[in-house]
């Protein structure tokens, strides 16, 4: 199989909901592609994005149902569902990193953010690290603004790098796939546009997702594109399909801006 | 009707002001000539209320006007020019001798008088030249340490409990443990302190040895009284944390002790220094719980099972009977507290303000 996650049959009821938000979904997510998913306001897209790394499981008493498969390096599928152990997530959220709508720096220096998940995977090596940090940077395109003030708050950074920094602590770690919850909805036009080059470019080494509630930047960056709606995946397909020859009409609806 | 809102807005605000004014204003003014007797020596001058007996002054400078008898007496009163008889007497007293002291001191000042009249030269009168000492070290040093026990005790266990309450516990526990933390931050400090008295005192004194009042006791209450407080205001800061925050650390694979100790206490840290400080200055100000156990003698507590004394206590229990030199020393003891107090203060709303 050369998709790196399979999502079959999903659905997902929030803690005391008496009806689940997502309904029988199945998605692929194909290897080393960006795969955008659109839809209006409330129609379950960063729900589904949150199942994908189970961050939702930091709130007990959500329910899934179905399969959520990752492909191992070794080509073998594991059922993400399955994992009930906490160093079993903490190696699913390493292969499974995340940006999130806003920018989120700790509270610690720059170069301390991007080392940060570097050293709870356990690696000391000073050199190493500084390696890695640098490397990191300068995928984001951070390294020329920061090098000079690595050991300044991260906090002190502007919107747009805050987010890049968000992206390159994720990206030190080598995670197999990136989830995007609308990563750029708090950034300036000229920052978006940073930022939607660079996830095109990361597409190389990563399975990239992307939640969004741009539809002409799910026209730019992505590959496939899946339509949601009230909890439903409506269609999905490649991106030029979706935007051009759309199969079902609420997608057209949509897409044409009738409503949503 | 706007101008009398306003009006009446502004007074309301000013009156903060003529408060605060009239209390330091008024504290200054009655400490004053405590001050003046006996100068910065009073912080570390363990004595209180003790007569001394000067011998040197009516040999060396006899007296002329009554403000050079003043400077006198100064540099003798710093001297170690002790009846040490007496001094033993006034330890071993403790507490009742306060009162005896009273007399004492109205006596002195009579004795003042002589001397400006010109007897003072004559022999014998150097006996009668006595002169009562107050110092305020036993009870600074009590306070200091009754405080420092209960923030020994109290800030461990109050981040526990915050972090327990704010990270740990499910809703519908964190609810009513919520809920009587701050219940039990309601409950007047008396009631500690005759809990402490009746039930908490000997418990611990059957534990650690002593008896059932001690310095290790008033911190103990202390640190009780005060866990409520730090908790809440600690669970508060903690709770600031945006859950994003929270998120992306636990997106990087974080266990729960790695978010709290990398992400949550940094965030939090100014409103939980903050709530600490706020803490520290309502044990050090606490008066009612601490009289019940500290045991108010004045001796320094060479182990923390003796009992001694604190600056609240000594002005709760020796305000009614005091007049002249001692009231005036009584003052420049709440001085002392009011302004150590506003300092705590004034860091704790520094480390507030510059959160972010």
């Amino acid at each position: 199989m050369k998709n790196k996650m399979e999502i079959k049959n999903f659905s997902f009821t929030y803690k005391g909901a008496k009806a689940p938000s997502l309904n029988q979904i199945s998605l692929p997510i194909q290897t080393n592609k960006v795969t955008a998913i659109i839809g209006p306001s409330g129609c379950g897209k960063s729900t589904l994005l949150r199942s994908m790394n189970r961050i939702h499981d930091l709130y007990p008493g959500n329910q899934y149902d179905g399969e959520i498969l990752l492909q191992d390096k070794d080509g073998k599928h594991q059922n993400i569902l399955a994992i009930k152990k906490e160093n079993e997530f903490i190696r699913l959220r390493q292969k499974v990193g995340m940006v999130f709508q806003k920018p989120t720096p700790f509270p610690m220096s720059i170069v301390d953010n991007i080392a940060y998940g570097l050293r709870l995977t356990g690696l000391k090596n000073k050199r190493k690290l500084h390696e890695q940090v640098e490397k990191s940077l300068r995928d984001v395109a951070l390294w020329e603004e920061v090098k000079d003030r690595l050991n300044d708050d991260a906090r002190g950074l502007s919107g747009g790098q805050q987010q890049r920094l968000c992206i390159a602590r994720v990206i030190a770690l080598k995670p197999e796939v990136i989830l995007f919850d609308e990563p750029t909805s708090a950034l300036d036009p000229l920052s978006t546009l940073a930022i939607e080059e660079m996830i095109s470019e990361l597409k190389q080494n990563y399975t990239i997702t992307v939640v969004t509630h741009n539809m002409q930047q799910a026209s730019r960056i992505s590959d496939y594109t899946a339509f949601m709606y009230l909890g439903d995946l409506i269609e999905f397909d490649d991106t030029e399909t979706i935007f051009i020859r759309p199969s079902e009409k609420q997608t057209e609806d949509y897409i044409t801006g009738r409503f949503g | 009707m706007e101008k009398v809102f306003k009006t009446f807005a502004q007074l309301s605000a000013s009156f903060v002001f003529v408060v605060l004014v009239a209390t330091v204003a008024v504290l200054y003014i009655t400490a004053k000539p405590a001050i003046e007797e006996f100068g910065a020596h009073f912080i570390i001058e363990p004595r209180w209320g003790v007569d001394v007996i000067q011998k040197n002054i009516p040999a060396n400078a006899p007296p002329t006007t009554s403000t050079s008898t003043r400077d006198s007496i100064k540099p003798a009163s710093s001297a170690p020019v002790v009846n040490t008889g007496v001094a033993d007497e006034a330890l071993d007293d403790g507490d009742d001798m306060s009162i005896d002291d009273e007399f004492d001191t109205d006596e002195s000042i009579p004795t003042d008088d002589d001397m400006d009249t010109g007897q003072s030269g004559l022999p014998g009168s150097a006996d009668r030249n006595i002169k009562t000492i107050y110092g305020g070290a036993v009870p600074i040093v009590g306070t200091i340490f009754s405080t420092l026990i209960a923030m020994l005790f109290s800030i461990p266990v109050s981040m526990g409990i915050a972090v327990f309450l704010s990270e740990i516990a499910s809703q519908q526990i964190a609810r009513p443990i919520g809920i009587a933390i701050e219940l039990l931050a309601a409950i007047p400090s008396i009631i500690y302190g005759m809990w402490a008295l009746f039930y908490f005192g000997p418990f611990i004194a059957s534990v650690f040895g002593g008896h059932s009042v001690s310095l290790l006791i008033a911190g103990l209450v202390l640190a009780v009284m005060v866990i409520p407080f730090m908790t809440a205001l600690s669970r508060d800061a903690i709770n600031t944390t945006p859950n994003v925050l929270k998120e992306s650390a636990y997106a990087m694979g974080a266990t729960k002790f790695e978010v709290l100790k990398d992400i949550i206490f940094p965030y939090a840290k100014a409103g939980i220094i903050g709530s600490i400080i706020v803490s520290l200055g309502r044990a050090m100000g606490e008066t009612m719980a601490v009289a019940f156990v500290i045991g108010g003698i004045f001796q320094f507590a060479h182990k923390v099972t003796d009992a001694t004394t604190s600056i609240p206590v000594v002005l709760a229990n020796n305000f009614s009977e005091s007049s002249g030199m001692s009231m005036h020393a009584l003052f420049y003891l709440s001085l002392i507290l009011f302004i150590v107090s506003f300092i705590t203060i004034f860091f704790a709303k520094y480390f507030l303000m510059s959160k972010r």
